[in-house]
Parts: structure tokens; sequence; C-alpha cells
């Protein structure tokens, strides 16, 4: 049936992509060495810095936090305390900063770069339909294939971690900041604009604020993501309990495998809790 | 003087094709032909109308008619297809956008039928977002909306949410916010109707009273005849996005200019319900066995009327006299009221439909008289007709 295919040579997609990541290597080498290296440097800092603190103050802090962030209740508190110290007692607890730091910086790139994006989408049809399919297409591609071109930009460690968790988290928040902006009740946006207010006003004083738990839900989603990369990320070099799982999978250690993945689902737990409840408060 | 709004050939297509269809609207197809044809949607069919300083001007039809798309052009918050709107000899229509901005938060601002509040600000957060977006400082911002507040009496609401409010409270938040920036034109696009019926009229009432003192120019849109009748100086009635006829509440009453609005006033049913009975008054009569015509001219001066019913000592009628005739009888010194006596008088009896009396009353330049065997029992002046019509229940009240 696809004999009339036997005159079609194979296309040579993947050569092309091959030269395109050279090509782009090669060219903004000047870009991308230096935001390795003090990147790099950067994010090992924080790393350090945290690590450097006194676990029990963290745990305090973070217990403090939630029991505020949740709105005076005592459950999220709790269970932060108890969680964070099973971590510490299995020794983890440096790998723990490593992976707070990767997920923290990677969410925080993601949401400065999703959000302007997001917007864009919701104020032009034109950004909407060209935008849309790329989200889809970065968000069903294997997240494994984008180490590929994160360790030809940047060789390996941290940074390539943060690119591909990028790529890979940044979607929901586009999606949903488009989504909510353009869920604003048509009202609201007139009322805002029969007083004469201009483009900015009306987006900050009356479509983000209307918006802010709808992108809020796709923040959360970011994080997740992030988080969900942090074991993928550890197969180029990226320092943390991800790699504690991979390296307990290369030696077929299953104990010292959950006790790893234990720790990632406590973070996990405390970083969703917190995210929502940042949504639910005011 | 110049009208205040003044609206020429304003038309709105919604559709990909408006150059298509503004060519068949000039050539009379209608809205249902044009969207067979091209697909597009008739908002607003060349309307054409004027508003004075100062006036109530609303804009009625059914549900779909054009009147949420109308009033959107006056302000330009939809871009007219074609035609122009003046807004004090200025044309809004090809001004840019600085201008029109400055436009709005001057000149016109808006109330929405579902209040378009915002929900995260505060009463009086909504209220000040007019002056906000222009950057007045805060505590002139504090001082005109807690005024605002106070004119439409929710002072004390003032740090709550709108949703901790009732539909009428929320409404006149709407209402305090269009009136922070002291705007001399006011638009209001079904602004009473998502609210029930005790509320509304009450919010009628209480527009129509600050209205007394503000003088602003109101565009009322509404889809209600009888919210229509009570506030409206004048009335534009609208149909396919078409203004099928403008006149004062009388006028579209008494001379519906087609079927469609014969129709839409034919709906007031309680032009059938109600008789004469319900809506006369009791009247200010003089007795003929008793007084002359220096009484009578005495007694409309006190009363403020230009005519004054006359019986005998059973309450028989016997006709009326005039201001001018009676004060030309004193001059003669004529003492029988006999003899200026007018004879010819309308009269009804307390069952008589409304819709009769339309008739009577608007051949008359006296009040009707409601005769019951041979006796006066009430009159009907020309303005309770048109109050009846608008509400039913404050006339049944009074007299049941
Ligand atoms: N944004 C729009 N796009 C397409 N058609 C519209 C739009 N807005 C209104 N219309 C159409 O224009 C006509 C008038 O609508 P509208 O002004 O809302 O009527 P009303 O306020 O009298 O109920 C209707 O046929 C409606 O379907
Ligand atoms: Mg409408």
């Amino acid at each position: 049936m696809l004999d009339f295919m036997k005159n079609v040579p194979e296309l040579p997609i993947a050569d092309w992509t091959s030269n395109f990541t050279d090509w782009l290597t090669d060219t903004f080498a000047f870009l991308f060495d230096p935001i390795k290296n003090q990147f790099g440097d950067f994010m090992e800092f924080t790393a350090d810095k945290l690590a450097a603190i006194p676990p029990v103050i963290v745990i305090l802090i973070v217990a403090i936090l939630a029991f505020f962030v949740s709105g005076k209740k005592f459950g999220l508190a709790a269970f932060s305390i108890v969680g964070l110290l099973l971590i510490y007692n299995q020794g983890l607890w440096e790998e723990l900063m490593f992976t707070f730091t990767l997920v923290l910086i990677a969410s925080v790139l993601s949401v400065i770069i999703g959000v302007p994006i997001g917007i864009l989408m919701s104020k032009s049809k034109t950004a909407e339909t060209i935008i849309t399919p790329v989200l889809d297409f970065m968000q069903t591609m294997p997240a494994f294939v984008y180490l590929i071109p994160a360790v030809a930009f940047f060789s390996i460690g941290m940074v390539p971690g943060v690119f591909a968790s990028l790529i890979f988290a940044t979607p929901p928040t586009v999606r949903l900041t488009n989504l909510g902006i353009r869920q604003v009740p048509t009202e609201l946006v007139e009322a805002s604009e029969a007083f004469g207010s201009t483009a900015s006003q009306k987006l900050f004083k009356v479509e983000l604020p209307m918006a802010r738990s709808t992108i809020m839900a796709g923040v959360n989603q970011t994080v997740m993501l992030a988080l969900s990369m942090v074991v993928i990320a550890s197969m180029i070099g990226a320092p943390g309990l991800g790699r504690e799982v991979l390296s307990a999978l290369q030696r077929a250690q299953v104990g010292t495998g959950f006790v790893a993945g234990l720790g990632i689902v406590i973070l996990a737990i405390i970083i969703d809790r917190f995210t929502q409840n940042v949504n639910k408060s005011k | 003087m110049v009208a205040k709004i003044e609206v020429e050939g304003l038309t709105k297509i919604f559709g990909k094709k408006p150059k298509r269809a503004l060519e068949l609207l000039q050539k009379n197809k209608t809205k249902d032909e044009i969207l067979k044809e091209t697909g597009n949607t008739v908002g607003v069919n060349r309307a054409s109308f004027s508003v004075e300083d100062g006036e109530i001007f609303v804009i009625m039809g059914l549900s779909g008619s054009g009147k949420s798309t109308l009033v959107r052009l006056l302000n330009r918050l939809i871009e007219p297809t074609a035609g122009s709107v003046w807004v004090d000899g200025e044309d809004l229509s090809t001004m840019d956008e600085k201008t029109l901005r400055e436009t709005r938060r001057k000149k016109m601002s808006m109330v929405f039928q579902k209040f378009g509040l915002f929900p995260f600000r505060t009463v009086r957060s909504n209220v000040e977002y007019g002056l906000e977006i222009q950057g007045v400082s805060q505590e002139e911002r504090k001082e005109k909306a807690m005024t605002a507040l106070e004119l439409v009496g929710l002072k004390g609401y003032e740090d709550m949410y709108p949703n901790e409010l009732s539909g009428g409270m929320q409404q006149r938040v709407g209402l305090a916010r269009a009136l922070t920036n002291d705007p001399q034109v006011l638009l209001m696009d079904e602004a009473f109707s998502a609210l029930d019926p005790l509320i509304r009229k009450e919010m009628q009432d209480e527009l129509m009273d600050l209205q007394e003192n503000m003088k602003k120019t109101i565009i009322f849109i509404t889809h209600d005849l009888d919210e229509a009748l009570r506030i409206g100086d004048r009335i534009a009635l609208m149909k396919d996005g078409s203004i099928v006829q403008v006149g004062t509440p009388e006028d579209i009453l008494m001379n519906p200019a087609n079927n469609y609005v014969e129709k839409f006033v034919e709906d007031v049913d309680r032009s059938k319900i109600l008789t004469a009975h319900h809506i006369m008054k009791r009247p200010e009569t003089i007795d003929i066995d008793k007084h002359g015509p220096r009484v009578a001219l005495e007694r409309m001066r006190q009363e403020g009327l230009s005519s004054i019913y006359v019986v005998d000592r059973k309450r028989n009628l016997k006709g009326y006299v005039t201001a001018d005739d009676a004060s030309e009888a004193r001059k003669k010194d004529i003492r029988d009221l006999q003899e200026i006596l007018t004879t010819d008088v309308p009269t009804v009896t307390k069952d008589t439909p409304m819709h009769d009396i339309f008739n009577a009353i608007y051949d008359s330049s006296v009040p009707i008289a409601v005769v019951e065997d041979g006796k006066l029992a009430g009159i009907i002046v020309r303005g309770a007709v048109i109050a009846a019509l608008a509400s039913d229940s404050e006339v049944t009240l009074d007299h049941a």
C-alpha cells in the first residue's frame, strides 16, 4: 500500500535538527557560555547557602509559613515538620536543598517567561493561533529529548537541568494566564474601558487581578512539572534527590531509591499545598 | 442650541463582510435577509436621533433589537461600521485614542446590567476607580467617592465587598461609581433589569429624584415599557437594529408609528384591566348654589388649577368654569356662575377601561369627569393616565 513511498527518500529530519542545534550552539556560544558559567555559579551559591542554614531553622521557618499560609491551621505545618525531619534523618538534607533550588529557579523563570506570553496570547488572536500548537508540542515531546540540546548548549550540571525544566514546565502557566484573562467577564472589561482606562491600566487593575486564581492554578502545575523534571535532569548531572534515585536505579538498590523518592514526594506535597493555599488566601 | 448628543446614520454590522452588508442595508434589505446572504448580523441599522442636555432619553426594544450595541456605540466601546456620534459637537467616531479616553473619563460614564463591579475591590475602591485611573490624589478620591456613596444611600457600606451586598445595593454602587467623576452623560444599559420588581421601582424613583438635582443627560436602555414610560422624557423604540419611533411617552402611547409599536403598547395589559375608578382623584369643586365667579377664581388660584368643576348641593355635575372665563366675569361683575358655565363636559363612568380614557383625555383641555348617576365621583388628569400605565400597583393600592 505504501509502495509509492519507496520513491521518497527518508527525510533527514534528525540530521537537520542536529545541524540546527550545532549551528545554535556555535552561533550563540557567546550567550550560552556566560549563562552556563555565571548562572551555574549563582545556583551553586544559592544551594550552598541554603544548605548552610541550620536545618532546624529552615524547618521552623517552613512550619511557621505553613501555619499562616494555610489560614492558621496546624495540618500543613505539622506535616512539614515531620516530613522535613524525616528527610534530614535519612541524610538527604543537602540533596533536598539542591532539588529545591533547582525547582525554585526553574519555576520562577517559567513564571517570568510564561505570564507575559500568556498575556500576549490573550490579547492577540494571531499570537494564540501560533503559540497554542507550540505549547502542545512542548508538552507532548518526551521530556528526555530536551536533555540533548540542553547538554549541547550548557554542557552538564544544574543549568541544563533548569533549561530542560523551563521548556517542559512553562506551558501550563502560559495556557492558564491566557485562559484566565480571556475569562474575565465582558462587563468588567467594558467597565474598565468605559471609565477611560489605558490598556495597561485595564490589564493591571482589572484583568490580572480577575485572572489571578486561574494563573495561580497554572503556576501550581508549572511547579509540579518542574519538580517532576528533577529526576530526569539528574541524568545530565543535576545534583539533588533525583541523582540519588538515579544512582539507586543503576545499582538496583530498592531501599535507597525508595527513600530518595519519598523525599521528592514530601517536597512535592509541601510545595503543592503552599502554592494552592497562596491562591486561596485573600 | 446644539444637542448634547447627536447621532447620525449610526450603523454596526457584526461579521466579516461589513461592506457588503452595508450595501444591502442601503437597498433596504432586512436583518434576516442580510444574515442569510452574508452571514453577518446587523446590530444597529442607521440610527439617527439627538438627545438634549438634561434629558432622560430611553431606548426601548425587545431582546436582540440592538439596544446594548447602540449604547456602546455612543462611547465607542464598540467601533461603528458607519455613521457618527457627536458629543457636544465633537465627533466621537473620528477621535484619536487619547481624546476618546479623556471624553470617557470626563464626560460620560456607564452603568451596567449586571452591575460590572470589580469583586476584588471594596465598595469604595470600586467607586473610586474612575478617579484612580486619572491619577487623582487619594484624599480627593476618597472624598468624592464618599459623597457619591452618600448620594445613593450607601454610607457605611464603603468597606464591604460587592458580593456582600444585595442586587439593589450593588447597582447603587454602580451608580455611585458612574457619578463620582461627575460626568455630563450617563449611559445606563438595562441598569435595573436584573433587580426584582419592588427594588426596581425604588431605584427608578431614586434615579428620578437624583435627576431633579443633577440634570444629567441620561441614556437609559430598557426592554420594559413600564419602565420607559415612568422615567423617560422621550423614548426611542428599536426593532431589528432600527429606530422605529422617537417621541414622548404620550406620543408613543397615543400615536404608535406602526404595528410594531402598537403591539408593544398593547402589551401594557393593565390598560385593559384598569378602569377610571383606579386612577381618578378627588375633585376640587365649587357649589353652583352657593358660589360665584369670585370664589371660583380664588379656589383655582389656591389649588393652581386652570379650570374647576361645578356641582350643585347634591354633587350633581353641572359643568366647569375656566380661570379665564371667571376672571372675565369678575371684571364684568357677573355674579352668577351659570352664565360662564361650560356644560360640554368630557365624562366617563367608573368602569370605563383605561384604553378608552386615552382617547377622551387627549381631545380634552380639562380633566375628565367620572360620573355616577349624574353625580361627580372624581376627575382624571392626564398625568395619572401615564403614571397608571407605568405603575399599576401604586394606583390600586391607593384606591383599593
Ligand atoms: N459581539 C457580537 N458579535 C456578533 N453579533 C452580536 C454581537 N453583539 C451583539 N450581536 C447581535 O446584535 C444584535 C443586537 O444585540 P444587542 O445589542 O445585544 O441587543 P439588545 O441589547 O437589544 O438585547 C443581536 O442580534 C445580537 O445577536
Ligand atoms: Mg442588551
